[in-house]
């Protein structure tokens, strides 16, 4: 119940958010700020009777109780469709990303959005509402649910209150990641009819689907349009066409959801989903499917080289950073998954105040234009020293959770395929390349005149505060990960022997 | 005809006294609201007749057949009428102008669209469609100041004489072949027929599927569909959208399956290749479409195409469970189809009206601010069309999706997922234009006070969203009939 609870705290905080607005118009950003912390303090609680996180036990994939929670009530007993929820240590940490990364997206709307606030508090917490349910959901009807439902509010907040083409922007996210779910319920169907025939039963649930056997074309085929709505998602090279676009025009708060959060869904959906219920044929195509993630490492970073618009530049970033995280995955041992999961958590934080810098400056100049910046530092040294920090960890700095990230799937990823890591690798060299172009072009080099005695306000309270927290995070993460590699271990350890019982043959 | 099966064809009968009661009214004293009045009344008692004919379930003569299924479906077309018949009441009520009769085609149309749903003979199948479509052509013809109605209500009176013709030609056909005019009959006699007079039996049929594929307005005889929605008022279009369509539909399933065509390959052939370019010339199409009535035109032009992969799953289904499955489909697809047209052909009449620039894209913009009810309501009508989950339309489409995966139909589902992939931009624009803050500054247009079609609105809404996110009770109701 306590998951159903963490779900309806969020949609019904997005309705009172709304109504809020009729008090006073500043209202709904307080009112969702106190929902999405009321909703963290509530799951912390809850774990706090739980047995140490770090010493989790290993949760057998297909045995519910092992979970550290699970919630199961009949919904739609016709096909066998449930609510059925369930978490573990990987579900867990997504989760309190998720919360950590909303509140953080509160924020960064502060002074950004000043029309129709209460609409939009809503639709952000209705998004995150449909993102932890995503990360939770063991039924597969209902993460379809999920994952479709999540889309609606996201692309309001892009088609409402984004920039200058932000009805393309939205159109366009909209269609790649309904067009690729179509092929996920497609593949969902067809596994659920596999397993009807073969059973007699209709069941949506993992645990019932996890050893459906069938051929090894089926299986392949079936994989691909799990594959294909993930990686859309991830973004994987060549699909990640949307994600420019999308991340540009939507309002800060948007970008730092879709970067942060929204991304790590497709990241998640193949560790829990498009892997273990096919573990054969993705083990088969693990060869192209790293082939993509080294492409879209090296692609995404000679494209943000190439840009001059600050949040795009940032945003082809991600394409290269999650270019690391298909790696992990399909690397698929426990050093490049451990690294996988860790960059899904510190790209979430690195990026999330990267674009938050860019929308404080497009506040402030009204444009993303590098061209139109230079010096920045001199009349905003607070913001230009956070965004230097951001940007070496973006970068890969060791003593920073992204490096810990990338150098775990290097080395993983070495233990598979050496030629492949080389090619990664050179991602650490073109990744240090733009973010300093990055840095170069806004904060440092020549003053430009035109922005000389505008009287440019530099970060305050509100925002240093909320960059304290994701530096804290990430000098956490990258001097101390053991926490969160504990909590993910046993739920890598046992997806892996699960998957290599599989391949015995 | 005993009791018995009088007491069968009660909501037959109830909508025949409308019609009378009408006919006396207007004699008497020519009065508008008496006749919408007793309109309504009708239909209610019509509603009731439909439940109480529940229990004397059974084939009357040769011609109708009465049973749970088609009954179920007379509500629904009843429901419809009824709405149709709110909406009527502000498009038909300029002052001093004296439109009763409005009403009695409305009611001789449900009678038609009742016997047609209820039909078991080819004689009782033209009957309904006749009857339905005369009385449409006065009702889309009904402003008598305006042009497109005009014009429309001649496009469609042409082209549905022609469709009869056709229709006509195949019974004549199949007379020939068989020498049997109920469905049941000549489904008996297909096989001797097929192996002695292949090619008579086929074109008749064909000839009929076609004659029915005009008033399903699928590809290729969807070609009077935009300018009929167009032009009509828009309840009328909204009637013809749901009633008429709906109706007709039931009509093919229970000739295809009683006159067991699915056995037949030339003729899957040939509805696969309708369905496959219903399905993606109507989303195609839509694309471009800048009025919302043709909008919806070419949708539902491609939701019959989706519809048309259940009678060729019916074709490969081995064993009862898929049977099962094709009739839950079949009345779940439908019944989606019809709440999510009724819900948004209700925000379409009461924004729009009968001004054609009022249904333009761009009248729309910035609704959600104007007047959210309505906005919302139609948001949610266009979810359900492109199949977002929570929607009816969402569950409909997870039907048509297992059974193609349980049937092999790999091409239609690639047609399927084709389509639905297309239709999400023009369902998108819709629900884009009706979020943009720009148009803020107009002022809202409705007073605060809240109507019948406000609440009438507000159900479908809520009939939408039931449907979609608790949809147990109902599939558990599908199964049963």
């Amino acid at each position: 119940m306590v998951m159903v609870n963490l779900i309806l705290i969020l949609l019904l905080g997005g309705v009172l958010a709304m109504l809020s607005e009729s008090v006073s118009e500043n209202m709904p950003r307080r009112v969702a700020l106190v929902v999405i912390l009321v909703d963290l303090a509530y799951l912390l609680s809850e774990l706090s009777g739980m047995p140490s996180l770090t010493q989790l036990q290993a949760p057998v994939p297909d045995d519910p109780s092992t979970w550290l929670m699970h919630f199961k009530a009949q919904w739609i007993p016709a096909f066998g469709i449930s609510i059925e929820l369930a978490l573990d240590g990987i579900s867990l940490l997504m989760v309190l990303l998720t919360l950590v990364l909303g509140a953080i997206a509160v924020s960064s709307s502060w002074t950004d959005i000043m029309v129709k606030q209460g609409f939009f508090e809503a639709n952000l917490l209705w998004t995150l509402a449909g993102v932890l349910g995503v990360f939770m959901a063991l039924d597969l009807f209902l993460f379809f649910l999920f994952w479709e439902v999540m889309l609606i509010p996201m692309y309001f907040m892009i088609a409402i209150w984004g920039h200058e083409n932000r009805g393309y922007a939205a159109m366009k996210f909209f269609i790649f990641t309904q067009a690729s779910g179509l092929l996920m319920l497609v593949a969902t169907l067809a596994l659920v009819t596999v397993n009807h025939s073969a059973t007699g039963e209709w069941s949506f649930s993992y645990f019932d689907l996890l050893n459906t056997a069938m051929t090894e074309q089926t299986a392949h085929w079936l994989m691909l349009g799990f594959f294909i709505a993930f990686v859309v998602k991830l973004p994987a090279f060549p699909f990640h066409t949307w994600l420019p676009d999308a991340h540009t025009q939507a309002p800060t708060a948007g970008s730092v959801i879709l970067a942060g959060i929204l991304l790590k869904t497709g990241a998640y959906g193949l560790i829990r989903f498009a892997v273990p219920l096919f573990p054969d044929a993705a083990m088969d195509f693990s060869f192209t499917a790293m082939a993509l993630g080294v492409a879209g490492v090296v692609y995404g970073a000679v494209l943000a080289f190439a840009q001059t618009d600050f949040k795009r530049l940032v945003a082809y970033s991600s394409v290269s950073h999650m270019g690391f995280v298909l790696l992990g995955v399909y690397a698929w041992n426990e050093l490049a998954l451990q690294g996988a999961v860790m960059q899904m958590v510190a790209h979430g934080f690195s990026t999330a105040a990267l674009f938050m810098i860019a929308g404080s400056l497009q506040e402030r100049l009204h444009t993303r234009d590098m061209r139109e910046m230079g010096g920045l530092w001199q009349q905003m040294p607070r913001m230009g020293a956070v965004a230097m920090f951001f940007v070496v960890a973006s970068l890969g700095l060791p003593g920073l959770g992204n490096f810990v990230a990338e150098f775990l799937v290097l080395l993983g990823l070495f233990q598979v395929n050496p030629w492949m890591t080389a090619v990664a690798a050179l991602g650490l060299i073109t990744g240090a390349i733009y973010s300093l172009i990055l840095m170069q072009r806004s904060f440092q080099g020549e003053p430009n005149p035109k922005l000389q005695g505008h009287g440019l306000v530099d970060f305050a309270g509100r925002e240093m505060l909320t960059m304290a927290v994701m530096m804290v995070a990430l000098i956490g993460l990258g001097l101390y990960p053991q926490p969160v590699l504990d909590m993910a271990q046993p739920v890598l350890q046992s997806l892996l022997d699960m998957t290599s019982v599989e391949m015995m043959p | 005809m005993n009791s018995s099966q009088m007491m069968a064809l009660m909501p037959m009968l109830m909508l025949s006294l409308t019609a009378v009661a009408l006919m006396i009214q207007a004699s008497i004293k020519r009065d508008q609201a008496v006749a919408w009045w007793i309109t309504g009344v009708g239909f209610l008692l019509a509603l009731w007749g439909a439940g109480y004919a529940r229990e004397f379930a059974q084939p009357v003569t040769l011609l109708l057949v009465v049973d749970d299924w088609g009954l179920f479906f007379i509500t629904l077309i009843l429901v419809a009428s009824l709405v149709t018949l709110i909406l009527s009441k502000d498009t038909f009520s300029p002052e001093g102008e004296r439109k009763e009769e409005y009403y009695l085609l409305l009611v001789l149309s449900v009678l038609g669209a009742v016997i047609l749903i209820q039909s078991s003979h080819m004689a009782s199948l033209l009957l309904g469609m006749e009857l339905m479509g005369v009385a449409l052509y006065g009702m889309i013809a009904f402003p008598e100041k305006g042009e497109l109605p005009l014009e429309a209500a001649i496009k469609y009176l042409v082209l549905s004489a022609c469709a009869s013709a056709m229709l006509l030609f195949g019974f004549a056909l199949i007379y020939a072949a068989t020498g049997d005019l109920s469905y049941a009959g000549m489904g008996a006699k297909a096989a001797a027929a097929y192996s002695r007079e292949p090619v008579v039996l086929m074109a008749g049929s064909a000839m009929i599927l076609a004659g029915l594929g005009f008033k399903l307005s699928v590809v290729p005889f969807h070609m009077w569909t935009p300018d009929v929605y167009q032009g009509a008022p828009t309840p009328v279009t909204g009637f013809l959208a749901t009633v008429s369509k709906g109706a007709v539909f039931v009509a093919l399933v229970r000739f295809y399956l009683e006159g067991q065509l699915y056995q037949y390959n030339s003729l899957l052939m040939a509805l696969s290749v309708v369905a496959i370019a219903s399905m993606l010339v109507g989303n195609w199409l839509a694309l471009r479409q800048e009025n919302i009535k043709r909008l919806l035109a070419y949708s539902s032009i491609a939701h019959f195409g989706y519809l048309l992969i259940v009678l060729i799953a019916l074709a490969a289904a081995q064993n009862p469970g898929a049977t099962a499955l094709i009739g839950q489909a079949i009345t779940f697809y439908l019944a989606a189809y019809i709440v999510t047209t009724l819900a948004a052909f209700t925000v379409l009449a009461n924004l729009a009206g009968e001004d054609d620039s009022k249904s333009m894209l761009s009248a729309f913009e910035g609704l959600f601010w104007r007047n959210p009810l309505q906005a919302s309501v139609l948001t949610v009508a266009m979810l359900s069309f492109a199949g977002i989950p929570l929607t009816a339309g969402f569950i409909g489409k997870f039907y048509l999706i297992t059974l193609s995966i349980q049937s092999g139909l790999w091409v239609m589902l690639t047609a399927l997922v084709l389509g639905s992939a297309i239709a999400i931009y023009y369902y998108l624009r819709i629900i884009f234009a009706m979020s943009k803050t720009s148009a803020t500054k107009l002022k809202a247009q409705s007073a605060a006070t809240v109507g019948s079609q406000d609440i009438v609105a507000a159900l479908l809404l809520l009939l939408v969203l039931a449907l979609g996110s608790w949809p147990q009770p109902f599939i558990e109701f599908a199964g049963a009939l």
